[in-house]
């Protein structure tokens, strides 16, 4: 409810979007996502279900993908 | 007053404001113009050009489908393909295609005044290479994210699949050449600058193995401890500087410094990119994006005068920088900022992937185009506030002006460009350098240029520092394009060296890398040689070979366009991608044929070498010329052979398009469209119709 919000809250709450762009934005949650993502896409048990990447194998494909094409111009 | 009242008086304020900014700049004629002119001009402009161009090219031209589902939904693994947020995906891009380009090309074109140059800043892009970006990737995203080399195989044939591959790959070998110069002429014979990047090499293998094995994918904090140390190189590059037993072991020559270039390139491109290559982009990414913001806030808040006039008399070919008359050298020196081809290999293949809507694709390939532009006028603003006798001081190669300071300084004050030994001295001071004159390149001028900036905003006793902070970001980031560009290069040459023997293929074969790494450092190593010896700067001759290199991309990208929009049945619209393709081969010819055949030695190849020879054979070389004489003749004709080249891949891929269409009016067989099914988004149920 509008009333009961805190004058501190709005600061915060553009903050945490921020942060949140930010952390997108240069990938630092990309394994989080990813980690929602084969959540959703394997529920367990069913029979697609493989285990998920770890994290430094995650990085290390991410990272092969991008730098085995034009990832940065002139 | 209703919304939409409103909305059309904004928009035609807007478009009256940018109208008499641009009329403002192009009339006046005054000791100096003030730069926020042309921010505001360029800022109308592109705010037009987005508003009304694009939304029709997106509406009636391409016909984005909001409801169509991307590569990023269908092929979504949460990996590569990820449905992404239509802001973070312009970062991505933005970041991807922001290079030094646009900072480079502009400063070395303001030799003919600031007038013709912002002119085709903004022409260009609104009308060509915004297009040209936001076209690509639609037609790469209906086809599921495919590459701009496999489009053109798809959609022209054989042979325009071929020429675009080929071409790609020379424009990397070219404009890896070129950079590498760029750098040199920064750092011969600054210790300051050597020093600093020498620093930066440990510091990213350290926030790399920082990322790889003790905290996976922290990019943030890897980054911000990584820049924290960057800054430490640069204040310790000063202290080096000021020590005089340290300050000598840095004190490199220019062909010591290309050395370092080729066997760091072919280090940086053997090395697993984990330990140098992807920790240092992340860097640069940052401090890239740092500065522009910066320098963006400075501009606005300095409102500082341009002192370069509005045309010089260096527009009849005569420039010292580079030689050529405005027409065609202009629109070849900038390419990046207006036009630049090697976008399109972004736009295909990479963007696509992260793409959740169509609808996103105005915003992300129009818009981060014309934020480019912006860059690029920024660059322009830059080297302007310089008194354009130091712009020319700094610009200006020994052969041209003299290799004594005396007689630069001469020469200059003698075009109307006044500039004394005492201020170019006092300046070399004040930046922490021992001479300014002959940096030609760019680089140095704009960092001149940016520390004047950002001394006066932010402080003025910190020139020095400002000046390499400047120094050592172009630097790093014109290094992240070279290894980029050599990895990418040495796939390329592997994929195309695997016809010939199958082993070259195995992209993580050790063997296979170290031969084709060493194949293609060897070919932009050849160039940056031969750059770094000419006795006219190397500019002169790379520069315009890269502008014909990137436009001959773009020229290729626009026939695939135009090829697809035909095919789609829209001829009507095929003046949207096939203008801005016409004036390029306009260009290009133009520029390639007096680069090859012009009668005039300093601009002509063949006439060049001619020349050479004859004074060779005459003896009248000075000694350090007549050593390398019979090379740089050979390296001359190579250039021609390689202009020539160039123009012809340009006018094979046209025609195979012309052909192509003319088939299809006539109602042959041509190759069908590549486009894949009509998939129905799920990601926004809003955008679904409910079913029966």
């Amino acid at each position: 409810m509008m009333r009961h919000t805190k004058p501190v809250m709005i600061l915060v709450k553009p903050l945490k979007s921020f942060w949140q762009f930010l952390r997108q934005v240069t990938g630092d949650d990309a394994y989080e996502r990813y980690r929602a993502h084969h959540a959703n896409a394997h529920e367990p048990g069913s029979l697609c279900g493989e285990a998920p990447l770890g994290r430094q194998q995650f990085f290390k494909l991410r990272q092969d993908d991008k730098w085995s094409k034009v990832s940065r111009c002139c | 007053m209703s919304k939409k009242v409103l909305s059309s008086f904004m928009w035609i304020a807007i478009a009256v404001g940018g109208a008499s900014a641009i009329g403002g700049i192009a009339i006046h004629r005054g000791e100096s113009i003030n730069a926020i002119w042309f921010v505001a001009a360029a800022v109308c402009t592109y705010l037009v050009g987005y508003r009304f161009y694009s939304a029709w090219i997106c509406a009636r031209v391409l016909t984005l489908d909001e409801t169509r589902a991307t590569p990023a939904e269908r092929f979504n693994n949460g990996r590569d393909f990820v449905p992404t947020n239509r802001w973070v995906t312009f970062g991505h891009h933005f970041a991807a295609i922001a290079g030094p380009g646009p900072l480079i090309g502009p400063t070395l074109a303001m030799q003919f005044g600031y007038l013709p140059g912002t002119l085709w800043i903004l022409a260009g892009s609104v009308l060509g290479g915004c297009v040209q970006d936001m076209v690509i990737l639609f037609f790469s995203t209906r086809r599921d994210g495919r590459s701009l080399g496999q489009m053109a195989r798809d959609e022209l044939g054989l042979i325009g699949g071929w020429a675009a591959m080929v071409g790609a790959m020379l424009i990397m070998v070219i404009l890896i050449a070129v950079l590498g110069l760029i750098i040199v002429n920064a750092m011969k014979h600054s210790p300051w600058a050597t020093s600093t990047l020498l620093g930066t090499i440990p510091v990213a293998m350290l926030i790399g193995i920082y990322m790889r094995g003790i905290r996976p994918g922290r990019v943030l904090e890897g980054s911000l401890i990584g820049i924290s140390l960057l800054l430490v190189c640069v204040v310790g590059g000063g202290w080096v500087d000021r020590n005089e037993s340290l300050r000598s072991l840095f004190d490199w020559s220019g062909e010591s410094v290309a050395r370092f270039v080729v066997l760091y390139g072919f280090a940086a491109a053997t090395l697993p990119v984990w330990l140098l290559l992807a920790p240092r982009d992340y860097l640069s990414t940052f401090l890239k994006l740092g500065v522009v913001f910066m320098l963006a806030i400075s501009i606005l808040f300095l409102a500082p005068e341009m002192k370069m006039p509005a045309l010089t008399q260096f527009v009849d070919g005569s420039g010292p920088i580079f030689k050529g008359t405005l027409f065609p050298f202009v629109f070849i020196t900038i390419a990046c900022g207006a036009v630049s081809g090697f976008h399109s290999l972004v736009a295909s293949g990479t963007t696509p992937k992260l793409l959740s809507n169509e609808r996103d694709i105005r915003l992300i390939g129009y818009g981060s185009m014309a934020l480019e532009s912006l860059v690029g006028i920024m660059a322009v603003i830059a080297a302007c506030v310089l008194d354009p006798g130091v712009y020319f001081a700094i610009n200006s190669p020994a052969g041209v002006v003299g290799s004594e300071a005396m007689a630069a300084v001469g020469t200059i004050s003698s075009w109307g460009f006044p500039v004394s030994v005492e201020q170019m001295e006092m300046l070399a001071r004040e930046v922490g350098e021992k001479t300014l004159f002959a940096r030609t390149g760019g680089a140095p001028s704009l960092a001149v240029g940016m520390a004047t900036i950002f001394s006066s905003t932010f402080g003025n006793s910190l020139l020095s520092l400002w000046y390499h902070f400047a120094i050592m970001f172009e630097v790093l980031f014109i290094l992240t394009t070279l290894d980029a560009g050599t990895r990418v290069g040495r796939f390329m040459l592997q994929d195309m060296l695997k016809h010939a023997w199958k082993p070259m293929a195995k992209l993580s074969s050790y063997p296979a890398t170290v031969i084709s790494s060493g194949l293609f450092v060897a070919a932009w190593g050849y160039f940056l040689w031969q750059g770094v010896k000419d006795p006219l700067g190397g500019v002169n001759i790379l520069w315009p070979l890269f502008g014909i290199a990137n436009q001959l991309l773009a020229g290729i990208a626009l026939s695939v366009a135009t090829g697809i929009i035909i095919k789609m049945g829209r001829a009507r619209f095929a003046w949207v991608t096939g203008v801005p393709l016409a004036w390029l081969a306009v260009v290009c010819t133009s520029a390639a044929w007096e680069k090859v055949l012009s009668p005039n030695p300093a601009i002509g190849f063949l006439s060049g070498a001619a020349r050479m020879q004859q004074q060779f054979l005459a003896g009248t070389l000075p000694p350090d010329q007549a050593a390398v004489a019979p090379q740089l003749i050979i390296g001359q004709q190579i250039d021609a052979a390689l202009a020539l080249f160039f123009v012809f891949v340009l006018w094979v891929v046209i025609i195979e398009m012309l052909r192509m269409s003319l088939r299809f009016r006539a109602g042959k067989s041509v190759l069908p469209l590549s486009e894949s099914a009509y998939i129905q988004t799920r990601l926004e149920p809003a955008l679904v119709a409910p079913s029966s």
